[in-house]
């Protein structure tokens, strides 16, 4: 569905990316996960049209991603998150989300409603009349899903939606996610929280300094030594296996 | 000559230099109005709109000194320019600092309406009279040979680099520069080393004001004070900034010269009155396509 | 309030408006209330850019002047019917909005870049206005002939020789139909999906390119709209006053008098602009009179007031006047207002 072929990004000397690339397959939940730093929003700012990498493609539906703008690419069923959360802070939960349904949807009140539908369906149903900027943190990262979702995309790309929340509110988004993904969108997430990467993924990509060092199942990945030195420090893997220690 | 075809005059030479070294004296005075804008921007990052309402308000300082008291427009330098510098640090922190809540648009609004508040001010209190200093001195001057220059011009020139120079020397030797400096730089960072950026803030606008105080006492041989003065000059004085790169002294000086020069070129080729032309066509290229502009470093 | 009881009110509002010549019969009044809607159709000219779409300008003269000369020019050299003229009028300035928005969008340029852009452009056509005197007749002016023909009123869209009624109505009619139009159209752009992307390019362009919307367009849209509906002002002015010349269509204060009503009323609402303009000339007339009565009278007062009024509100009411009569009503009835 979405393959992403050698992409690299420099940023003055900085190389940011570099010729990383990734394949998920419809209908699956992929992770992308590496320590801060490594280049994964960037990578996915490149998938998603808010940067243009200095080489590489994407490869989505049998057209080439690069070169595109931002909405054309959610127009075709591409969406992304912010890492960041980028609320319309004057806006209500219901308008917000709406703007997501705008895409697919011309009529307002059409738009309204199924805002107001994902809204719910998020557990946002008693926010819906708040404005944006008043949300807790959690609010704010839930909305952040349900104006993505609200486009009706094919792929989205969450940028962690779960980092800062409670380990409930962790595995109530896990739930959401899931229930995204048996609705028929694929994902693809970035993400830190590793309970979250392991429940969900089908399968996790991992980068580091740029570099997509390892690729597998969640429980494959943990034991990679490459991983665990990317995470842990040069020798751990050595440190670990000598220790007869398994993974994370 | 011809531009895009349309048939431009020939000039000799000499009349082309004369033209450009009356635009150095212009540009000069371009330069002093806008260092003391540039320094403003440096600093807080904001456009002060009131610029030119302030250099107005000085302009009628020193005619009244002049007027009421028979103080000479260089000596006034010695009284408006500290008031300058109390009225700047007051205006920011009375009322720009406590009403634009650090927003970069609501900024410019405020100063939009502290201009308007000041040029209103004025016209409500001294009429819409045009009013000049007249002193002895004011057409003595050297011949050239291409152009005839006066004394107060050239006291401008010099003023704008000793202008220049002096805030240089201010940001680079003086504490409080360097705390400016700091402050410019990265504010919540001065802010934690226990800079007290609000006062800095103040002192900022304080010393641009006061530069454009020095400004009026320069200009006021020259030019004739009224209520919408300000205006002629808060567009010249912008674009020279963005042309120098905003928070640039040097930026300012150059392109005050720039502007000046260009503005009496186009002047001599376009007509005096679409010579002007020519401001507004840098001004919108400048920010188009390189808004950090000659000088002044990428955001 | 709920939808209805918003649309009620507008109703109520603008019927009010239509009949008042039947009910006030002072001259004076109807001028003041006139000049009010002048300025409050600007305010929402201005509003649709600044308030709904936080692209902040300060050259709203270019869509007046443009309009201006365009109605004024279409006549004085052609002889050309003002009823057709208002449509280049129109075309003219949208065709010049839609190049600064151009510029200005591709360039990236925000807040305060835009609010620099603009000024400097309506400057240039200030200049250009000023010295292309074979086209424009250049500081003098273009001086419109006076109609004394009671019966070509309505030709030539003048009122000052017409009939009895519309000598003393007819410019109050011509500005309420205009802010009606322009109002009405507000309204539906609140509701609309054009509406919805331009907010939700004010709040965060990078969120809204990310959820399909094409923030350049949007701008770009929003900007032709204001600039039509700034343009009817430029088409009133001419009819009404037979002359403009490069101060008036182009100096700043045209640019500046659109931004008063909707930041002091309130910013990106439909009501904000109206009721902002009806405050400071009411404040406006009421200091002249003040001042008059004790002193002598002098220009400046009002726009001093303005100023100051203008700097209070954006410290201490960033909602406006709007924002300040919502909370009284959730006060007063004691559940949510929602935006007014």
């Amino acid at each position: 569905m979405l393959e992403v072929i050698g992409l690299s990004k420099t940023f003055g000397g900085l190389k940011a990316v570099q010729d990383a690339s990734l394949k998920v397959d419809r209908g699956e939940i992929v992770s992308l996960i590496g320590p801060n730093g490594a280049g994964k929003t960037t990578l996915f700012a490149m998938i998603s049209g808010f940067l243009k990498p200095d080489s590489g493609s994407v490869r989505y539906g049998g057209r080439d991603l690069v070169g595109m703008k931002p909405h054309e690419i959610c127009l075709i069923g591409v969406v992304r998150t912010f890492q960041v959360v980028q609320p319309f802070a004057n806006l209500s939960v219901r308008e917000n989300i709406a703007v997501g349904a705008h895409a697919r949807i011309r009529s307002r009140a059409d738009a309204l409603g199924r805002a107001a539908e994902i809204g719910r369906r998020l557990g946002m149903g008693k926010m819906l009349d708040q404005p944006a900027g008043a949300l807790t943190v959690a609010g704010r990262k839930r909305l952040e899903l349900a104006r993505a979702l609200a486009t009706g995309p094919d792929l989205l790309l969450l940028d962690e939606v779960m980092a800062g929340l409670t380990p409930t509110e962790v595995s109530e988004v896990v739930n959401l996610v899931r229930g995204i993904q048996e609705a028929g969108t694929t994902i693809l997430l970035i993400e830190h929280v590793m309970q979250a990467v392991m429940s969900l993924s089908d399968r996790t990509y991992v980068l580091n300094q740029g570099r997509m060092i390892a690729e597998g199942t969640p429980k494959s990945i943990t034991s990679t030594p490459e991983v665990i030195e990317a995470y842990l420090g040069h020798g751990a893997a050595a440190r670990i296996a000598a220790q007869g220690g398994g993974g994370a | 000559m011809e531009l895009l075809g349309f048939q431009l005059p020939t000039y000799g030479w000499s009349t082309i230099l004369g033209s450009a070294i009356s635009g150095v004296f212009l540009g000069a005075i371009y330069a002093l109005v806008a260092l003391g804008l540039t320094l403003i921007y440096g600093v807080l990052h904001i456009i002060n709109f009131a610029h030119g309402a302030l250099l107005m308000l000085a302009m009628y300082a020193v005619y009244f000194l002049w007027h009421l008291g028979g103080v000479d427009p260089y000596l006034a330098m010695l009284i408006v320019v500290p008031g300058g510098f109390v009225f700047g640090y007051c205006l920011q922190r009375g009322v720009i600092g406590k009403t634009s809540h650090g927003r970069d648009e609501i900024i410019l609004l405020v100063t939009l309406g502290v201009a308007i508040v000041i040029e209103n001010a004025a016209l409500f209190l001294f009429s819409a009279d045009e009013r000049n200093v007249q002193v002895p001195y004011d057409l003595d001057g050297i011949d050239l040979g291409v152009t005839y220059v006066v004394w107060t011009d050239l006291a401008a020139l010099a003023g704008s680099l000793l202008i220049t120079l002096a805030l240089w020397l201010f940001m680079v030797r003086t504490d409080t520069g360097k705390a400016i400096r700091a402050v410019a730089k990265e504010r919540q960072g001065a802010r934690l080393v226990g800079i007290n950026v609000d006062h800095i803030f103040a002192i900022s606008f304080g010393i641009g004001t006061a530069c454009v105080a020095a400004a009026a006492s320069l200009l006021a041989p020259t030019y004739a004070v009224y209520p919408q003065f300000g205006y002629l000059f808060v567009l010249i004085a912008f674009t020279v900034v963005v042309l120098g790169g905003m928070g640039s002294f040097v930026g300012a000086l150059v392109g005050g010269f720039v502007i000046g020069i260009t503005e009496q070129l186009g002047r001599l080729y376009l007509g005096e009155s679409l010579g002007l032309i020519t401001i507004s066509a840098i001004f919108i290229l400048i920010l188009l396509f390189r808004p950090t502009g000659l000088f002044g470093q990428k955001a | 309030m709920s939808e209805r009881a918003r649309l009620m009110g507008w109703a109520l509002l603008a019927t009010v408006l239509v009949l008042l010549p039947f009910g006030v019969t002072s001259g004076r009044w109807i001028d003041f209330v006139e000049l009010t809607l002048f300025v409050a159709v600007m305010g929402q000219a201005w509003n649709i850019l600044g308030g709904y779409g936080g692209q902040y300008s300060f050259g709203h003269a270019l869509f007046f002047g443009t309009a201006a000369y365009i109605q004024a020019l279409l006549q004085f050299r052609y002889g050309i019917s003002p009823w057709v003229a208002m449509w280049f009028a129109a075309a003219g300035s949208i065709a010049v909005g839609a190049f600064v928005g151009y510029l200005s969008f591709r360039y990236g340029l925000r807040g305060s870049y835009f609010a620099l852009i603009t000024l400097a452009f309506a400057e240039a056509f200030h200049v250009l206005a000023r010295s292309l005197i074979s086209v424009t007749e250049g500081g003098r002016g273009v001086q419109l002939a006076l109609n004394q023909d009671p019966e070509r009123a309505i030709a030539t869209f003048q009122f000052t020789f017409a009939g009895e009624f519309l000598q003393a109505y007819g410019y109050y009619y011509t500005i309420l139909i205009i802010l009606l139009l322009a109002y009405a159209a507000t309204w539906w752009m609140e509701r609309s999906r054009f509406g919805a992307s331009l907010m939700a390019v004010r709040e965060n362009e990078d969120a809204a390119e990310a959820l399909g919307i094409n923030a350049f367009r949007v701008k770009i849209g929003a900007i032709c709209l204001s600039a039509a509906i700034m343009s009817m002002t430029g088409v009133y002015y001419v009819q009404k006053f037979l002359f403009v010349d490069p101060g008036i269509a182009y100096g700043p204060s045209k640019s500046v008098e659109a931004l008063f009503a909707p930041i002091i009323g309130g910013l990106g609402t439909v009501l904000g602009p109206l009721l902002g303009a009806f405050f400071i000339h009411g404040v406006g007339e009421f200091a002249k009179e003040a001042i008059g009565a004790v002193w002598e009278e002098r220009p400046g007062v009002d726009l001093i007031l303005f100023g100051v009024i203008l700097i209070l509100v954006l410290g201490f009411l960033p909602r406006g006047l709007v924002g300040l009569l919502d909370t009284a009503w959730r006060r007063l009835t004691g559940g949510r207002g929602g935006h007014a």
